[in-house]
């Protein structure tokens, strides 16, 4: 069952007179259940992408079209209907809630933790008791086994793995439908991050959240995290898939060469020269006509630079390029 | 072991930050041994001690206990203008390569500023050694010297940084996290750089890392650095293929494997 769905997603950062494409006719589903991985190298729009979902999108940010619909609720994602944000916080916190990246600066220092979920839970409800609250943040802190005395403390009392799973206590103390995590894993290391991703897992597990959307730059983390795979390349999703069928037979050339850049300690990485993706992003102030991965791209043909690749759905997943699409009219002549 | 083979060596080694209860031993008794013209990678956890380790190597740090020797030379207490000399034989590339910029300046600048450790008679051939160093790194010099900072990708300005150091013709390179804030596939270009610089000019490399996946791809040999010890080390094929400490096997464990055994 589909939990969310993003839709006709676009968005440019305005800076001068220049507009900067962030996001572009960006389409995603998360299931009931499920962890939907993105991933994506530094200017993709992830980061982006998360501000929008999370329905926090920063100031310079005009979001020019595109839906939200999260169980049942359709949220208009437009500046349009940013003077009206009211609706939005509303559905902040609630429905949709944000982890945020760095775990040891979301939590303001100068306030004990019990008061930081107070402050979360009356948003939601004005006239919550604080003694409601505490008992209800003490009980979501039990969940993720932290101890309540942790509600008296300021955030430097803890330890940064306490102050994490503070952190995802407090972004779910809503029970939001979708969670959207924004890189919480980048600034953690390995055996921090196993932690983070059991933890996810469990929210899942649990019930405490219906769906993840998890943003990184890293897909060997994602390939052990995630149900499904959404590759991002230059504010397009160029391909979606099961988790293992993208990581064994990825077919858009990006996410080829993104998964033959990943070093893991395998068999197989040492002795063989990686050559990395030759050549940069493209230049996202001027609109894009055709693949914006063309001229990176071994397989490039002269339809990649004019024209835009459809969206090929095959089965349980689908990419964008054009060699799959001639595959595909092939098929269907044959 | 003897000291032909080993450019570089430590004996106990210690850093002590702080006192009394406060006291952190960052870095307690390290024997570490570079061998020339090998890629070494010191692996750890945040807070294991590696980056003090590192900067200590370079004498930006005293140590608290023991000596480091440099091709047979004892370098503990180096300073002032001997200090100076050591630095042309041993440079470092760190891991932002935003901050390492002076913003306003052209990287031309900031590559002049790196000559200054070179005697004086060498200074006049400062363009031509610069042209070589980007070329090296696989950078078009005539285009790149004119460029400020802002005007460089994450990866182009990690080679400068990379080239900044090889002007001076180092015998020893010391990569802190060099390769960290970069993206997947840009790495692995700056990564095969440094094998490349190893295997044609026989560069010595320590490779200061959290990431086992980036060392097991281009080390020789690999040390992990536990709360300021070295637990193991060994070629990088059998620590990761066969760990022996537990730490070492432990933090393998947790690192993501693309591709699940089950």
């Amino acid at each position: 069952m589909t939990l969310a769905s993003i839709r006709d997603l676009s968005a440019h950062y305005s800076a001068g007179g220049t507009r900067f494409h962030a996001l572009d006719e960006v389409a995603l589903d998360v299931r009931s259940g499920q962890i939907l991985g993105v991933v994506g190298e530094s200017g993709c729009g992830k980061s982006t992408m998360a501000s929008v979902l999370s329905l926090n999108p920063g100031p310079s940010l005009r979001v020019t079209a595109g839906t939200l619909s999260v169980a049942g609720t359709d949220i208009d994602l437009t500046d349009a209907t940013r003077g009206a944000s009211a609706s939005h916080r509303a559905l902040r916190g609630g429905t949709v809630a944000l982890l945020p990246q760095g775990a040891l600066n979301a939590l303001n220092p100068t306030r004990r933790v019990g008061a930081q979920a107070h402050d979360i839970l009356a948003a939601g409800d004005r006239r919550i008791k604080r003694a409601v609250s505490y008992e209800r943040a003490a009980a979501r802190l039990e969940a993720l086994d932290l101890p309540p005395r942790a509600l008296r403390a300021y955030p430097h009392q803890l330890s940064g793995g306490m102050r994490q799973r503070v952190v995802t206590a407090l972004a779910t103390l809503r029970n939001p439908r979708l969670l959207v995590a924004d890189e919480p894993s980048s600034a953690l290391d390995v055996s921090s991050q196993r932690l983070l991703v059991d933890l996810l897992r469990r929210l899942i597990a649990e019930g405490l959240v219906e769906g993840i959307v998890f943003i990184t730059h890293d897909v060997a983390l994602l390939s052990e995290l995630a149900d499904r795979i959404a590759v991002m390349y230059a504010g397009r999703v160029v391909e979606e898939a099961p988790a293992r069928e993208l990581v064994s037979s990825p077919r858009h050339p990006y996410s080829q060469a993104l998964l033959a850049s990943v070093l893991v300690p395998e068999p197989g990485t040492r002795g063989r020269r990686l050559t990395g993706i030759p050549g940069s992003p493209p230049d996202l102030r001027a609109p894009l006509a055709g693949c914006a991965f063309a001229p990176r791209c071994e397989h490039a043909m002269d339809v990649c630079a004019t024209d835009r690749p459809p969206r090929v759905v095959t089965g349980s997943r689908d990419d964008s390029c054009w060699r799959s699409a001639e595959t595909e009219e092939a098929a269907h002549v044959g | 072991m003897s000291a032909d083979t080993e450019l570089l060596r430590t004996e106990g080694l210690a850093k002590t930050f702080g006192r009394g209860c406060e006291e952190v031993r960052a870095v307690a008794g390290v024997d570490l041994a570079l061998r020339r013209g090998e890629i070494t990678a010191l692996v750890g956890q945040s807070g294991s001690g590696k980056s003090t380790l590192g900067r200590l190597l370079l004498r930006l740090l005293d140590p608290t206990e023991g000596r480091v020797l440099f091709d047979g030379q004892d370098v503990t207490a180096v300073r002032g203008s001997a200090r100076r000399d050591y630095w042309r034989e041993v440079q470092a590339v760190f891991q932002d390569p935003f901050a390492a910029f002076h913003q306003y300046r052209r990287v031309e600048a900031t590559l002049a500023t790196a000559l200054r450790l070179l005697p004086a008679a060498t200074r006049a051939d400062g363009r031509p050694l610069m042209e070589a160093a980007l070329a090296a790194v696989g950078l078009d010099a005539a285009e790149t010297l004119a460029k400020r900072p802002h005007e460089l990708s994450g990866g182009q300005r990690q080679r400068v940084m990379l080239a900044r150091a090889l002007m001076l013709r180092p015998r020893l390179l010391i990569a802190d996290e060099a390769t960290s804030m970069l993206d997947a596939s840009v790495r692995v270009t700056v990564l095969n750089l440094l094998a490349d610089l190893r295997d044609e000019q026989g560069m010595t490399v320590l490779f200061v890392t959290h990431d086992l996946g980036q060392a097991y791809y281009l080390a020789d040999r690999i040390a992990v650095m536990h709360r300021g010890a070295i637990v193991e080390s060994g070629p990088a094929e059998r620590v990761v293929a066969s760990p022996e400490h537990e730490y070492t096997r432990s933090l393998l464990a947790d690192v993501p494997k693309l591709h699940r055994s089950g």
